[in-house]
């Protein structure tokens, strides 16, 4: 295959790449360019989501099996570019409030997706390498993006020393893979692995290093400790990205990772994974219920979520990678969706955080409270809602491998979050509001809610679209 | 006549839709449009019920469209006699509880209504669900209108109550959705593939193990015991029932309670048959108890809506006696009996929600002689409260006496005892409800404050009519009622007994072979089911097309 259309077969994430790039550019050589760079990157996203579904029919490796073409990647290219939209929309009436917007906003936004993007297309250690890193340091820069907020300071080098320390266990692990099997191409790595031709102890540390690293990143307990600082001290849009892109596209490149790497994993590593899910379900729900400030009671959930996630990778089976992925995408749009009314209801200088401050929410804002509903239900895993199906998808893929109790604990984890879920519910609906009216974020953020709750509804009420295409492709 | 199933189930989500649509201000349209639709939506139901054709086997009006198919889940909806019935209480009693909210509900109507309607699809579509993944959307999409309904519109400690109803009755249903999630794999791995199909489940059902059966029968038991709610699992609906607005009441003790006992026949009996001959005397035990113990904490209750959530209690313990004696007539004694409550308790809630409308006090010694007052109420009400007690000649008695009668024949229970300390239920009803019709109605009315009580007026009159006439029916002629169940039933007592003894003394009015007439195989032993099953498809008539 030439340059050109192999080029060409990962469209959007050279797309996003190149805008990243010209996006900086802009913003350092023209004058005023704010109102240049919120168009071109919305532009170019939308054009990056339609390029994922025009790419929807490619296939196989391209770059020297570096990159992966086509199906589940350029699917998730197109959620992944559908997030960004969602953010793009609700960060400008947010930071326009905040009287911070920037070009670097948008810049880092734009570095983030493609590094989220990469990692989506991932069929190599080195490129998944390249996309964690190209993703985090963005995020790092982005946590701390309200420069003169010393929480937002805490939060980014809380975040960036702990994401360092994790990406020295993903390369060492990454090195041990190596070491055993002599590949980095996943592909190649499978077949060493078929032939039995791998170290299989220096393979073992190598798997157990890369879960580690991998952990760090999408917050599994016990590597789950920067979660709640990082979460609450970033600006809340900023939160919203980076706990749903930057935990679906890591667990979206799990997948074929895990796929190649499945000989490999033994009844004792699916037991240890399975352990570790179990404690993160529980422990990100238990702490969850204290919390009072409702950026921190989200940012703990999105710790059980990733619980909930793993239970794909401990199944091991075709229902458990479709399962994964399905709940990925359900978790993209209903975190997000949460997070950006947080993002609206809150005011200057952070306040109105915390839960208690929910009360009456219905009364002075009645769809947003409506809207805030569906997410919740959503994320509680209640029909008519995507929550639910991802997790009865999961279910059904950790009963088939055998472990019925992982789902016993997930539903016990499901019914500790149901209470505190529900404690937003009953401040927004069921008490009377204290306050004068309060306006709320209006503008394009609207628009953002609306069209996550829609993506929930439709998920959730219709989930066999999307499946077909993830089974298809797995 | 397929439609008449989805637009009974269509109409009311509809009617949810039209109702956000409509500006919060224009009250009169709100509440005309839901009175329509209740009406409509009674109106199909009993379409249903006059096209329904009670000597056909199995569901009727079914309709099966693609969902997931990689999951083998489908949109599949059907009636059976089992059904039906229930079907027609719901559509009945949210329009009584439309009728009852009109002057009741004062604030946020639009919401309230439209949460309403949105409960009347969920509570049809969990009784007309076939398919497991479709009856668990609905039976989890009953939980967030009444949880909103209790919470917005409830009483002083309505958010406690609220939060209550909701943790538990999800703790159980969240583990009855790991048992249907069990039985699809268990389906993929030894029948051909993963299926939420309901009719497929119930041929795979007792060829399981019977240890699997076990774990199942009780994941799906304890959602539905909760629901019921079966003593020692009923704390709470005394509060849930307390701060519930009257309508939210009236739909909780005659809808929602109706949805445990509706699962414990339909997947606990005929999906885990093997499991359910084992616990029938533990879970008929648990009824007795609740049958005493309720009536005697509602013999001591104050609060007159404690008083009728705890008869709530005792009535459901007969159902659920009836039920676990796996005879046909405790069978349907107590789907009669479902009925019975629906419409009686559904009764005394709405006297007295319309009592507290007049006073703001639900404490019985506030009131005293209020027959002179109002005594069209004194009359509505007492039929209400001899319904409720089982008079003979009245609904409640017919229902209660099968229910008795089942218990005290069933081979499975074996145990006269049952019946024998159900009976005294009867008696303690009597005496809880006479002294809470005493306190209200008779004596001098020593309150000044009931001195000018207003008697019911024509919308009042609207909301009980109609009930107090279905008693008198019921009561006097209930083979309309019975005739539709029979042959469900029957067969699926049939099968029970084929399963436990090898042998059944029911006979079958099946259209090709008369199974009476055919000598007995000899029994292949309940550890057996596999071949049992085998056998037994090959006698049913095959399935209509």
């Amino acid at each position: 295959m030439d340059m050109g259309s192999q080029l060409l077969s990962v469209a959007p994430v050279v797309l996003v790449g190149g805008l990243a790039t010209v996006v900086m550019l802009v913003d350092a050589l023209v004058r005023d360019s704010t109102r240049w760079t919120f168009w071109m990157s919305l532009a170019g996203l939308i054009g990056s989501a339609i390029a994922g579904l025009a790419t929807l029919s490619a296939s196989g490796t391209v770059f020297n099996g570096m990159l992966a073409a086509g199906g589940t990647a350029a699917l998730f290219d197109t959620l992944l570019s559908m997030a960004g939209i969602l953010t793009l929309l609700a960060a400008r009436p947010y930071l326009r409030r905040e009287g911070q917007e920037y070009d670097e906003f948008y810049t880092l936004l734009l570095f983030a997706l493609a590094g989220a993007m990469l990692l989506v297309h991932a069929a190599h250690l080195v490129i998944f390498f390249l996309g964690i890193e190209l993703m985090s340091v963005a995020f790092y820069v982005l946590a701390g993006y309200f420069r003169r907020q010393t929480r937002s300071v805490e939060a980014a080098l809380k975040y960036f020393l702990l994401g360092a320390f994790a990406t020295g266990f993903l390369l060492y692990g990454i090195a041990m893979v190596y070491g055993s099997s002599g590949a980095l191409a996943y592909a190649a790595i499978q077949e060493q692995l078929r032939h039995g031709s791998a170290l299989p102890t220096l393979l073992l540390i190598g798997i157990g290093l890369l879960v580690v690293g991998v952990g760090f990143k999408i917050a599994i307990v016990p590597f789950h400790q920067w979660v709640p600082d990082v979460y609450q001290g970033a600006p809340t849009v900023v939160t919203a990205f980076m706990s749903t892109v930057g935990k679906a596209a890591v667990v979206i490149a799990l997948v074929p990772l895990f796929r190649a790497l499945q000989p490999a994993v033994e009844t004792k590593l699916q037991l240890a994974v399975a352990t570790l899910a179990a404690a993160t379900i529980l422990l990100g729900n238990i702490t969850a219920v204290v919390q009072s400030n409702i950026k921190r009671m989200l940012a703990y959930s999105s710790i059980a979520h990733a619980g909930y996630l793993l239970m794909g990778l401990v199944a091991q089976n075709d229902r458990g990678w479709a399962g994964m992925l399905f709940y990925a995408a359900a978790y993209l749009f209903m975190q997000l969706g949460a997070f950006v009314v947080v993002a609206s209801v809150e005011t200057n200088n952070e306040e109105r955080l915390e839960i208690s401050e929910y009360a009456g929410l219905s009364r002075r804002h009645p769809v947003l409270a409506a809207l805030m509903a569906i997410f919740l239900f959503s994320l509680t895993g209640l029909p008519p809602f995507a929550g639910f199906f991802g997790k009865y998808y999961l279910f059904t893929a950790a009963i088939e491998a055998g472990y019925t109790w992982l789902a016993v604990i997930a539903v016990v984890g499901t019914m500790i979050s149901a209470y505190f879920y529900l404690g937003v519910l009953v401040a927004m609906y069921f008490r009377e509001p204290h306050e004068r009216l309060v306006p709320a974020l209006g503008g394009t953020a609207t628009l953002t809610v609306w069209l996550s709750s829609l993506a929930v509804l439709a998920l959730g009420i219709f989930p066999s679209t999307l499946l077909q295409l993830l089974e298809r492709f797995l | 006549m397929e439609w008449i199933l989805l637009g009974l189930l269509a109409t009311p989500l509809v009617g949810f839709v039209l109702i956000l649509l409509l500006p919060r201000e224009r009250l009169r349209w709100i509440h005309a449009l839901s009175i329509a639709v209740g009406l409509i939506t009674f109106g199909l139901a009993i379409a249903l019920w006059i096209a329904f054709r009670p000597e056909q086997p199995g569901f009727q009006f079914r309709i099966a469209l693609r969902w997931i198919e990689s999951l083998d889940i489908g949109f599949r909806v059907g009636v059976d006699g089992i059904s039906l019935l229930l079907v027609v209480l719901t559509t009945l009693l949210t329009l009584v509880a439309l009728l009852a909210s009109l002057e009741a509900i004062r604030h946020r109507q639009k919401e309230y209504y439209a949460m309403l309607l949105l409960l009347e699809t969920a509570m049809l579509g969990v009784f007309v669900a076939t398919d497991t993944f479709l009856f668990y959307v609905f039976w989890e999409l009953v939980l967030i209108p009444m949880y909103f309904i209790i919470g917005i519109w409830g009483g002083r400690n309505r958010i406690y109550a609220a939060l209550k109803f909701f943790l538990y009755t999800l703790v159980g249903s969240l583990l009855m959705l790991v048992g249907i999630v069990w039985l699809g794999v268990y389906a993929q791995q030894h029948a051909g593939g993963f299926t939420g199909d309901l009719e497929r489940l119930q041929q795979i059902g007792p060829t399981l193990p019977l240890t699997a059966q076990r774990w199942l029968f009780w994941a799906f038991a304890l959602s539905f015991c909760i629901k019921v709610p079966l003593f020692p699992l009923h704390t709470w609906l005394p509060d849930a029932h307390v701060e519930a607005p009257t309508a939210g009441s009236v739909i909780l003790a005659g809808v929602l309670l109706k949805m445990g006992t509706y699962g414990l026949v339909r997947f606990n009996l005929e999906l885990f048959p093997q499991a359910s001959f084992e616990y029938a005397p533990l879970l008929a035990w648990l009824g007795v108890i609740g049958i005493v113990y309720g009536a005697l904490v509602a013999f001591a209750q104050s609060d007159m809506k404690k008083l009728i959530a705890y008869s709530s209690v005792s009535h459901l313990g007969f159902i659920v006696l009836g039920i676990f004696s796996m005879t046909v007539e405790g069978l349907q004694g107590a789907l009669l009996q479902m009925v019975n409550h629906g419409l009686s308790t559904g009764m005394l809630f709405l006297c007295v929600g319309m009592l507290y409308e007049r006073r703001h006090t639900r404490e019985l010694a506030e009131f005293g002689g209020l027959a002179r007052r109002m005594p069209l109420f004194a009359v509505l009400l007492a039929l209400a409260v001899l319904s409720s007690a089982g008079l003979p000649g009245l609904n409640g008695f017919v229902g209660e006496f099968l229910s008795l009668l089942g218990a005290a024949q069933s081979r499975f229970l074996d145990n006269f005892v049952f019946a024998a300390i159900g009976v005294s239920g009867v008696i303690l009803a009597a005496a809880y409800l006479l002294k809470f019709y005493h306190a209200l109605m008779f004596g001098e009315p020593s309150n000044p404050e009931n001195y000018h009580l207003r008697d019911i007026g024509w919308l009042e009159r609207l909301q009980l009519i109609p009930l107090v006439v279905l008693f008198v029916w019921i009561g006097l002629f209930p083979r309309p009622f019975l005739h539709l169940s029979e042959l469900s039933f029957r067969s699926m007592v049939a099968k029970l007994e084929q399963l436990r003894f090898g042998i059944t003394t029911i006979e079958l009015p099946t259209p090709q072979a008369a199974p009476a007439a055919e000598p007995v195989q000899p029994s292949p032993s309940p550890l057996e089911p596999q071949r049992f099953l085998e056998e037994q498809l090959r006698r049913m008539p095959p399935p209509r097309p």
